[in-house]
């Protein structure tokens, strides 16, 4: 990394480990990973499946509790979830039970009535769901699931987003079209985005910088930074010099 | 072609019942027929809206008290799974215990009346719903409690916007379940405990002159309303908030 922080950060990883107790040993999951990340940045954490990536995810976000060392957000210690940083899942993180609409403002609840139709409804517009209002999420496909997600997190306003493969579950068209809309969405709503991946390309297209994590137990082997301007071109050079140097670090040749 | 398959294999099995009926020598089996005037004689003498209604009254009040306490009693201790570990030992040794098995101490308790009947009924309800919400509260997904938690909820906000609703598929099942439970129940509890209802019905035709055509007409009366009651029940399945639950 050329460039110094000089903005305090926003996501402060300090050293975290975790380990589970099996019957007969330790599994250790995490290893003493330290990473900060700035406001209004996108970071991906990009590692093989099981490698901890999710894991550690889960422990910026508040639902897990590492074993040693500390995650500070606005430089205060996480000891649980909280609305101001929502977590979108892979999938089935919708209720199903609830219509688009009721799901959009499922976090709104502290609003008065006309405040929270008028979230709800910028929101499903912004997303790109205006005529599905009251869908229920069966009735959508696997991407407008995952859309719908997004706007429920974003209704709330939160300052940072964790995004845990949110696109792995859907197909590769789909997939590469999400991918420009969360860009889109990131132009008209600024926020601090982490981003777990196992996909090298999703991570090159997003992201200002790539974090590479190891197999377990996942440690940070190197950080990239995509320097690369949006919107980006898939075919340029950089593009396909910075890919190849992550799959390299993933341990993987570039030819099948 | 569909649709008249179970008439025809009814009428089939109605001409057979009634041809089987002429062929016996005590005459005391009744004939199709014969059923049909008894339920015409019920009628008239206004006995059978009567017995129907006194059933009705123990189900629902049996049923209804076991719904309000089960349920959330259920929720509680699938919540708070401390609560379901100390509890369920005891819920496993009571579940094969036959409601009917209770006969004896519900009279002694309550006396013979309505409300033996009424106790035998929610007991029948009360432990398969309080079982069966705890299981569905242990079922809901760990994604949508996280996705709870994460936009702030309270435990009773929780517990109401997302854990009910994540449950209720399943409930919809246990109620279904345990109201066709309550119904056989009320039967075998008015042969015993109370002196009006189809249960009450059943014995009584027997023991006042073997009028077998009113014991089947009972019968008969028994098997549809617990249809009709079922087929209401299977109403809630089709909302549309609940349908996801069902698989598509």
């Amino acid at each position: 990394m050329g460039v110094r922080v000089v903005t305090p950060a926003k996501v402060s990883i300090r050293d975290l480990s975790m380990r589970f107790p099996t019957d007969r040993s330790t599994i250790e999951v995490l290893s003493s990973v330290s990473l900060e990340v700035k406001d209004g940045e996108l970071v991906c954490i990009l590692g093989p499946s099981g490698c901890g990536k999710s894991t550690l995810l889960n422990v910026v976000g508040g639902f897990l509790k590492a074993t040693t060392g500390e995650v500070l957000i606005d430089g205060q210690a996480v000891t649980g979830p909280d609305p101001r940083r929502i977590f979108v899942f892979q999938e089935r993180g919708v209720f199903p039970w609830l219509t688009v609409e009721g799901n959009v403002g499922f976090g709104l609840f502290r609003l008065g009535a006309a405040e929270r139709a008028e979230r709800i409804a910028h929101y499903v517009k912004l997303v790109g769901l205006s005529g599905f209002e009251s869908a229920y999420p069966q009735e959508l496909s696997g991407g407008m699931k995952q859309r719908l997600e997004v706007a429920r997190a974003l209704a709330v306003n939160p300052d940072v987003l964790f995004l845990d493969e949110p696109f792995g579950a859907l197909d590769s068209i789909t997939r590469l079209v999400m991918r420009s809309e969360l860009l889109r969405i990131r132009r008209a709503e600024k926020k601090t985005i982490l981003f777990v991946t196992h996909d090298i390309d999703e991570s090159v297209q997003l992201a200002d910088r790539v974090v590479v994590m190891s197999t377990r137990p996942a440690t940070i082997r190197r950080i990239v930074e995509i320097d690369i301007p949006h919107p980006r071109d898939l075919s340029s050079p950089r593009y396909i010099a910075l890919r190849d140097i992550l799959f390299e670090e993933i341990g993987l040749a570039h030819k099948i | 072609m569909k649709r008249l398959l179970p008439f025809s294999a009814t009428a089939v099995l109605l001409a057979v019942w009634f041809l089987a009926a002429r062929r016996q020598t005590s005459g005391l089996f009744p004939n199709p027929l014969q059923v049909l005037s008894g339920l015409g004689e019920l009628l008239r003498h206004g006995l059978l809206a009567k017995y129907v209604i006194a059933s009705l009254f123990r189900v629902t009040w049996g049923y209804l008290l076991a719904v309000v306490t089960a349920i959330p009693l259920g929720l509680l201790l699938g919540w708070y799974r401390r609560g379901g570990q100390a509890l369920n030992p005891l819920l496993q040794l009571l579940r094969p215990i036959s409601p009917l098995a209770w006969i004896p101490i519900s009279i002694l308790w309550f006396g013979v009346g309505d409300v033996a009947a009424i106790f035998l009924i929610f007991l029948a309800s009360f432990l398969p719903l309080v079982v069966a919400a705890m299981n569905a509260v242990g079922n809901v997904p760990t994604t949508l409690l996280r996705a709870g938690r994460n936009f702030g909820l309270s435990n009773p906000r929780l517990l109401r916007n997302v854990i009910l609703p994540a449950a209720l598929p399943q409930l919809i099942v246990a109620l279904r379940i345990s109201l066709g439970v309550a119904w056989l129940v009320v039967v075998a509890a008015e042969m015993i405990a109370v002196n009006s209802g189809l249960g009450f019905l059943i014995v009584d035709a027997r023991n006042a002159g073997n009028r077998y055509d009113l014991v089947v007409a009972g019968m008969v009366m028994i098997g549809l309303i617990g249809l009709v009651l079922d087929a209401g029940i299977r109403q809630l399945e089709k909302m549309k908030a609940l349908r996801w639950g069902y698989g598509s």
